[in-house]
This record gives C-alpha cells, structure tokens and sequence, in this order.
C-alpha cells in the first residue's frame, strides 16, 4: 500500500509551510517536498509606491528578521539615490546601520538556538513532544532560557537604539540613517546593569558555543551525519575575504571548496543568479545560471558563510573558526547540523562587532546622509541571519517603485532543504511500517537547522496541530491520524 | 481691550474673549476639544465634524461656534465620545490607511485622535478603495488613499497671488484634493514643506524626504494628542 505523510504545519521555524513524502507500496520513499503554503505578493503590491517607502514597507515581511529586509532595501535605494554601495555612506550612516544589523543578527540567532533549535538537542529528537519545546526548555534548563531571552532582549535593545523601534524601525533610509547614537545609549550598552551589557553578551555567545561543542562531543553520529549531502556554497565576503555581514562581493565555492563565483559586484547579480520555478510551491528555486538549474543550487546561511570566508575580523569568532575549519580539514564542511555550530560562531562575532562598534566615535557623528546623482535602478543585498538576501529595485520619471525582485534567505536555501527533507525520509523511514512522531520530528529538526523564515512573521506557540494521511495507490485516502 | 466674557465647559467656568472660536476659548483654559479640519488662524469649515459638542442642548461645531456670554458647554461624555470615533472610525474605512509605513505616522492627527479615542477596529466593513499617488509634480506627491479630504491643504496652501494650489476635483464619492498642475510647478521647498505639515495625514509628501524624524522624537511619540492642552489646566 502506498502512502503520503503530511506534516503540517512545520513547527519551530518562522512561517507556514508543509512537508508531504510518498512511500510506496514495497516502503520505497518516492517523492519528498517542502512545501511553502503561503503567498505574499510583496514584489507587485509596493510597485507605485514612492521609492523611499520601500525599506519601511519591506520590512513587514518578517517580524523576526526586519532589519535585514529594511536594511537590504535601503542599500538598494542608496544606489538609486547615489549615494553608491556600502563605502558611498558617510561613517555615522554606514556604522549605525552596521550596528542595527549586528544587534539583528545577535537576537535573531539567539532565538533560533535558545528558543527553536535547542529543544531538539536538550531532550532528542523522539522525546515527548510535551517537553521538547521551549517551555521544556525554561523547566529543566532553566539558566540557559534565561539567557536565550535576554541574549535576545539585548539585540532587540541595539535595533531600537539604532532604528527607533525594537520591530519595523525606520532607520535606514536612502543615503544613510536618520539618528546617530546617543552617549547615554553607548553608555546603557557597554555599562548597563549585568547582565545586559556588551561584556556579558560576549561572554555568554562564547558559552553557547561552548555548549554547543560539548554536546558535539557527546553526539557525533547524530550532529556529523544527519541530513548530510554535498552542495554549493554562497555568501557575501568583504573584498579581503573576511566574513561580512552587511557589505562585501558575492563569492560561490563548490563542495570541494573551488571557486564557482569569484568575488564578483552584486550590482550583476542578474548575470549569474536565475530562479526557477516549479508549480508545487509559491517559492522559487535559485540557481547559478551557468551551472544550470540541476547543478547551480547552493546553500546560504552561516554553514555557508562560514564555508565561503577566509577568515573572521574578531578575535574570539576567529579562533572558533579556526576550529570549526580544522573539524574537515579546511574543506567545506556539507554537514547539515553544523549550521548550529556555524550559527553560534557568528552569534559569538555579532557580539564582538556590537562591543567594537560600541567605542567608535563614528556613531555620534552628525553626518547622517549622503545624496548624489540619481539612478533608475539599484540592488542591495545583505547577509541576514538566515543567509543572502536580495533586494532589487527600478523606478519610474516620478519616483515611483516600477519593478521588485527580492529573493530572500530562505528562497536560496529552498533546494537545500528539498533535499535535507529528502534525505531525513529516506534514510528514517525507508522499509518502516509505522510511521512515528519522533521520524517527523526529524524531518522537521533538519529544516529547523536551516533556520528558514518560511513566509515571516508567523509564530505559535504550545499544541500545533499535526496532521497525517495515508492514501492508496489511487491516491484514496484510507486513514488520517491528527494530534 | 477686547471684552471678556464667561462660560462653562462641562461644569468647569471658563473665561474668553468675546468673537473667540469655541475651540481656541477652550484651549486658552487647559481643555482640550478634538480637531481634524481646523487650522488655526484659518477661517473654520466643520468639515469633519470631530469637534462637534453639545451647546445648551444643541449639537454644535466647536471650531466655528463663537463663544458667548453664558454658554453652557458639554465636551466630554460617553456618548461624544462614542460620536467622535464612529467619525474617525468611518474615516478609517473610507480611505487606505496603512499606518505601519506611513511616513507621516507619530505626526498623524487622525492616527493621534485614534488612539485618543481608544479606536481598535473599525465598527464598519472597509472599503478598500481603489485610489492613485499623484507623483506627477515636481517637489510633491499627492496620495489619494490617505486624503480625508478635510480641505486644510486648500484653504492654506496658496501661491503669492493668493491663488489655491490644491482644489476639489468632482463630487460624491468621487471627490478628490487634485494640485493645480501649473501652480505645482512654481511651488517652493518651504511651501511644499508647510503642505506637507499642515495635511493632518499623510496624504501630501514631500519628495525624497521620507522618514526624516527618528521614531521616538515625532509629535505624538511621547504625549497623545491634546495632552499639550490639558497640562495648561
């Protein structure tokens, strides 16, 4: 008897999305995919918009990760304005924005690890659905919740420092910023009451790590192997090769680690990326265009940008890095579950730049905003956290947004978790007559470690609602299980 | 000297100044009176009708009732205040307001008298009408959505031969603030600023300047509207 397993929704990971896989009648998984359930429609309905709108309105895509959507828009309209990329900005715009992003990058992986990821690690990935949450979490773990929270709470304090408001702030706008950073708050940050100042935040990021690499060290079969595969590799480098977050050239390597995009000028993005699309799912498939739509997918995120980079500007994360690298010899490292450990070290590097951003004078500068001749046309990208993320604008004579193209972190990383998905049902629950909580759980603990932001903004919490169908071969359905 | 003159505003006496606007007297003793339309030091339309209060048992509108002698005066009950937000409310549904990437948000007094009048959801079923951004002019952009039509741009934005800028343009439902397309032309950066400003909503933009003020230091981030007034009592 052949059958098709729904897991919906995919719990623990921004948005809505579904995962169906087809066993057929001799236990052979046939057919997985992840499916992305919702529309937005952001890219037609802010067409008309008057351009300067864009990073405000943008930005509702996501409430975990706006910054990096507000962000990436108004990198995009300092062209347009030209005010050029990333060097064009006068200090004070370029370095508050760099700290809004940081402090984005600081709460948001704290979320992840802390809030999302962590209940799969602390309980395993069959335990009771009824404690592997977050809840279980502050019950038996409960120094590490309260970390997470304010770990979190520190960041969010960054953005509203920087952009006016923890959620959808409007900072950035074309050209630069529209505050500078107060004494009073650099003060609050770097001598605020413990535990929320810059000192402790490095001090519990490098904690975390430190969990993190015990745990490996207890779990290697499960953190090396699970939802392994080779792929490509993209992110953002600034042009030395450092890892940067919020401005840089756009590198690929292969999973050997050869270079398959060298550093080029994101401005032509169109010359190498392409997007396809399948009639399964709202969301596209990225690609590298001269390597073909079986061939060009890649991963983003921080495996990937930890796998792209040549080395990290802070002293602590480097040396994580350093480890992190010496773990596969240097080569790039394709193991799914390593997205955490990645993901930590660059928690770890986000506090450090806060701290380092923190005693730049640059901050209070007065010089907030550069305008220059006028473009038709610009594109912004960034490193969020959940990894690359595009933003591509065109107006029209009276200031009008005529055209948007956006392909957000999760789009990129959409083909890798096809096949994480493929992976995990394949190898769990190949030949098994019973289907359990604990193989879903899997499936879902390998897309969680993607961090996806499935259509953003989309949060629950407590008894999420799953649901399971088996279907005959004439795809009747025969028998639904619900929870 | 001009003569002055007593009155009560829900029970409390007042004193003005006689030929004094209702809503002026009112602000002179620490009380506030909502206002959409109104501009001070403009002639009063009662567009909007938000000011409307009850004078010796009639329903008047405080923005262009002269005070007098005696006047008994009720601005604040249940049931003006259930008034004014079915006003702001209808204003709401009739228009787009998407306030969360308004530039004009913090500084909009419809926005301002919402969260005044504890507004949550509209009573009504939105209209979502379908309304065009005038981008056409060289220093503003005129957003239909937002207008509400409340004339203050007409009656104060005038060029230097005192000739309207912006007018009413068709009827009913149709009704829109068009700009004069050549007197746009001439418009300067301070009188695009003082339109932009003096639009309760934020419906007049000037071009490239959005977002500007920081949250946090924009009019009605920190006191709600009217607070301005009732510290004076």
């Amino acid at each position: 008897m052949s059958r098709k397993i729904t897991i919906e929704p995919v719990t623990r990971v921004e948005g809505h999305g579904k995962v169906t896989i087809h066993i057929d009648h001799e236990g052979n998984v046939t057919q997985t995919r992840l499916h992305i359930v919702e529309f937005r429609g952001f890219e037609r309905f802010i067409q008309g918009r008057p351009y300067w709108e864009a990073p405000v309105l943008v930005e509702r895509l996501c409430g975990i990760c706006p910054v990096s959507h507000h962000l990436a828009a108004a990198k995009a309209l300092d062209v347009i304005v030209g005010a050029g990329t990333g060097e064009g900005l006068t200090p004070t715009g370029e370095k508050m924005r760099r700290l809004m992003h940081y402090g984005q990058f600081f709460q948001s992986h704290a979320l992840h690890f802390f809030h999302l990821a962590s209940p799969d690690l602390l309980f395993g990935i069959d335990a009771d659905p009824a404690i592997r949450n977050v809840i279980g979490v502050a019950l038996k773990h409960k120094d590490l919740a309260v970390q997470g929270v304010l770990m979190r709470k520190f960041g969010q304090e960054i953005i509203k420092a920087t952009a006016g408001k923890k959620i959808h702030g409007t900072g950035a706008i074309p050209g630069g910023i529209n505050k500078n950073l107060s004494i009073e708050e650099r003060d609050s940050f770097l001598k605020g009451p413990d535990p929320l100042n810059a000192d402790k935040m490095v001090e519990w990021a490098s904690g975390a790590l430190d969990f993190f690499k015990t745990f490996h060290k207890g779990h290697k079969e499960l953190i090396d192997n699970f939802s392994k595969f080779p792929s490509s590799h993209l992110s953002l480098v600034r042009k030395d090769g450092a890892m940067d977050l919020y401005h840089g050239v756009l590198r690929a390597i292969d999973s050997q680690g050869r270079k398959i995009l060298n550093d080029v000028d994101y401005q032509e993005y169109t010359q190498y990326i392409n997007e396809e699309v399948r009639p399964w799912s709202y969301m596209k498939f990225p690609y590298l265009t001269h390597l073909g739509e079986t061939d060009g997918w890649y991963r983003v995120g921080p495996l990937a940008r930890l796998n792209t980079c040549d080395f990290i500007p802070t002293p602590l994360a480097q040396k994580e890095f350093e480890l992190f690298r010496a773990y596969t010899n240097g080569k790039p490292n394709n193991m799914c579950m390593h997205y955490h450990w990645a993901r930590l070290i660059e928690t770890l590097h986000a506090a450090e730049m806060i701290r380092q951003l923190l005693h730049d004078p640059d901050l209070h500068g007065n010089n907030l905003v550069t305008i220059g001749k006028k473009q038709k046309e610009g594109v912004g990208l960034i490193e969020a956290p959940r990894g690359t993320l595009f933003h591509h604008y065109r107006i029209n004579d009276n200031d009008q947004i005529e055209m948007a193209n956006l392909i957000v972190s999760t789009t990129n990383n959409n083909e890798p978790m096809n096949r994480a998905v493929n992976c995990v049902a394949t190898s769990m629950m190949t030949g098994k007559k019973e289907i359990t909580e604990g193989m879903m759980n899997a499936v879902e603990v390998a897309i969680r470690a993607y961090d996806p932001c499935l259509s953003c903004a989309t949060h629950a919490l407590g008894n999420m609602p799953l649901e399971i169908s088996l279907y005959d071969q004439n795809n009747s359905l025969i028998d639904r299980k619900s929870k | 000297m001009s003569e002055k003159i007593a009155f009560t505003i829900d029970g409390v006496t007042c004193k003005g100044e006689k030929g004094q606007f209702l809503v002026d007297a009112a602000r002179d003793n620490g009380i506030y009176i909502p206002t959409l339309c109104n501009i001070p030091g403009v002639n009063p339309k009662s567009c909007c009708r938000i000011c409307t209060v009850y004078v010796n048992g009639l329903p008047m509108t405080a923005c262009s009732l002269q005070v007098f002698d005696g006047m008994e005066i009720i601005n604040d009950t249940p049931a003006l205040i259930e008034q004014r937000k079915i006003i702001l409310e209808a204003l709401f549904v009739e228009g787009n307001h998407y306030c969360p990437f308004c530039e004009k948000s913090g500084n909009c007094m419809l926005q301002a008298l919402a969260y005044r009048f504890g507004m949550l959801a509209p009573r009504f079923p939105y209209t979502f009408p379908v309304r065009e951004v005038d981008a056409s002019h060289p220093k503003i952009i005129k957003d239909q959505n937002r207008c509400i039509l409340c004339k203050r741009c007409i009656k104060a934005i005038k060029d230097e031969k005192g000739r309207s800028i912006f007018a009413y343009h068709r009827r009913g439902n149709k009704l829109r603030v068009h700009i004069d397309p050549k007197l746009a032309l001439a418009l300067t950066d301070e009188l695009a600023q003082k339109a932009m400003d003096v639009c309760p909503v934020g419906s007049i933009l000037v071009r490239e300047k959005g977002y500007r003020v920081p949250i946090g230091q924009r009019t009605y981030d920190k006191m709600p509207i009217g607070s301005d007034i009732e510290v004076k009592k």
